[in-house]
């Protein structure tokens, strides 16, 4: 992924908060940040890789693989969509700049996801993973989810933005909502062969909150305005 | 050595009987080399890991099982495996809390209580029920309902022992197994989702069926706690949710009995959950499977034997039934 030019927006006077965010924001903006996200993000696929490679990751290295890279892929999906909401909260807009990155490597470990599924679980075989998306639910909604992000990671470059024009780019890459409640749907789906939801709640409140926050600003404005 | 075949009471023949020096030389030479020496004929067998017994806990032998089906020739999965990688609920649900968490349960005293339709209630002693017949050794499949198996070295003998000696009345048709519940030693029962005890059942046939297995013991020791110490059921031909750990209490009843599972999602999980490579999970194939410690990453997982390879022996207990209705 090549370093995008920042796309934070020039934050106006009136609504720039206190304490230590002009700070925060040169932080943000320094040259080194996005090559340490970038490094950083890549921190888990590196752990999965060597565990693979130097087999580590237990009795059932497959079934490790497959999950590791789903959870991953459902964590940076919580970290794209808390962008906003915690640049708001805290004024540190210039996170603006690294959300994108965030955003690509959610697909990019949804993508590793599902290689790892037809992969090691079916070995590649075109015809049974078709059947097996078309038979099962929890992986058609997760296949779908997928499909989803596939637009736009593909429209996630600047001349993207600009081709499409910002408002038909930001009706597009509202789908994220969508992706974000299927994946949570099937991350819900598989854990329910073990009656075990603990997991699965946190991830649902979790984008509950980032969700609902973006619905009560929404509602709040449509008020004052 | 000769036996003479009734099993209350093995007698061997006088002019046989060896020094006791002797004998136990001689064991340990043999459970070492028995085991090991047949399957270390098999390509890419590491024989270390069959012959050595893990040293970690009290040994158990095992005279090699006569009982049909009972000793496959595949490669036992290795023992960090065996114990490491569990599915018991009460020590949590991930994979490796068993391992991590089964270290409180207290596995003596123990006692297994008999109930129900039997002539012989009453309250079974785990030294009584450990000297209540030969041990074995039997080196079955197991196969997890979630598309992974192993093969384990169990040590134990058939249920039907038990069974016999507390005498099921006609009227007894099914066994329920049920299992320890405490939540001072299981930190798993906290989070929920399953309603305790964990309770499981077969058919009569099934439970008298010889490979249904009482298992103490696995590579040739005591049972680990986390796969299901002091005792527990192996029914080999079914997944391996059927076959409940840590027994406390065996009930002989008329009517078929609610299994955990099927309590708990019946559309996915039915009481006889027979290993079926037709019969899909509602969420997954079950046609095929990984065995675990064996199969490379990358290899292609095997294909799902009906009845998990032991058709033969089980294969009329269903005849003319619907496999496909009765999952």
């Amino acid at each position: 992924m090549p370093a995008m030019p920042g796309t934070a927006r020039p934050v106006p006077a009136a609504s720039r908060p206190r304490g230590d965010t002009p700070t925060m924001n040169r932080l943000l903006l320094h040259r080194a940040a996005k090559p340490l996200l970038f490094a950083a993000a890549l921190g888990p696929f590196a752990w999965l890789f060597w565990g693979a490679w130097a087999n580590t990751l237990g009795a059932n290295p497959a079934e490790a693989l497959i999950r590791g890279t789903g959870d991953w892929t459902l964590r940076f999906l919580c970290i794209t969509l808390a962008v906003t909401p915690l640049r708001q909260a805290t004024g540190w807009h210039a996170l603006a700049r690294l959300r994108r990155m965030v955003g690509l490597f959610t697909f990019f470990y949804g993508v590793l996801h599902f290689l790892a599924f037809a992969w090691l679980d079916m070995g590649f075989d075109v015809a049974a993973i078709v059947k097996d998306i078309a038979k099962r639910p929890f992986i058609l909604v997760g296949s779908t989810a997928l499909l989803l992000m596939l637009p736009l990671a593909a429209t996630s470059f600047n001349r993207a933005i600009k081709t499409l024009g910002a408002r038909r780019w930001q009706a597009l890459h509202k789908a994220v909502y969508v992706v974000a409640l299927l994946g949570v749907l099937h991350f819900f789906w598989m854990r329910a062969a073990k009656a075990d939801f603990g997991e699965v709640a946190v991830y649902a409140a979790v984008v509950a909150v980032l969700l609902g926050w973006r619905i009560w600003h929404r509602v709040r404005r449509s008020v004052t305005a | 050595m000769h036996f003479l075949k009734d099993r209350v009471y093995a007698h061997p023949i006088g002019s046989e009987i060896t020094p006791q020096p002797v004998y136990t030389q001689r064991r340990r030479l043999v459970q070492g080399l028995a085991a090991g020496a047949a399957l270390a004929a098999l390509p890419g067998f590491d024989a270390q890991a069959q012959a050595a017994r893990p040293g970690k806990l009290a040994p158990l032998p095992g005279a090699r099982s006569a009982v049909a089906g009972a000793t496959t020739v595949e490669r036992p999965t290795p023992y960090t495996d065996l114990t490491g990688y569990n599915n018991y609920y009460e020590f949590g649900t991930d994979k490796s809390d068993p391992a991590r968490n089964a270290g409180r349960l207290k596995t003596r005293p123990w006692t297994v209580a008999i109930e129900g339709e039997v002539k012989k209630p009453g309250t079974w002693d785990l030294d009584a029920l450990l000297k209540l017949a030969p041990m074995e050794e039997r080196i079955y499949r197991l196969r997890c309902v979630e598309g992974w198996s192993m093969v384990v070295p169990w040590v134990g003998y058939s249920l039907a022992e038990l069974i016999r000696k507390v005498e099921p009345t006609g009227n007894a048709k099914f066994v329920q197994f049920v299992t320890l519940v405490d939540a001072a030693q299981m930190p798993g029962l906290a989070s929920g989702g399953l309603e305790w005890p964990y309770v499981e059942g077969l058919r009569l046939d099934e439970a008298m069926h010889p490979l249904t297995l009482l298992a103490f013991g696995l590579y040739g020791e005591v049972l680990p706690n986390q796969n299901g110490a002091p005792l527990r059921l192996v029914a080999p031909w079914k997944y391996g949710f059927k076959s409940g750990k840590s027994i406390v209490k065996i009930r002989f009843v008329e009517k078929q009995p609610k299994t955990t599972w099927e309590t708990a999602i019946a559309s996915e999980y039915g009481f006889y959950s027979n290993v079926n490579p037709k019969v899909d999970h509602p969420r997954w194939s079950q046609a095929t499977e990984r065995r675990i410690g064996e199969d490379g990453l990358f290899a292609k997982k095997r294909p799902t034997l009906m009845f998990n390879g032991y058709e033969p022996q089980v294969g009329q207990l269903y005849a003319g039934m619907d496999l496909k209705k009765f999952y």
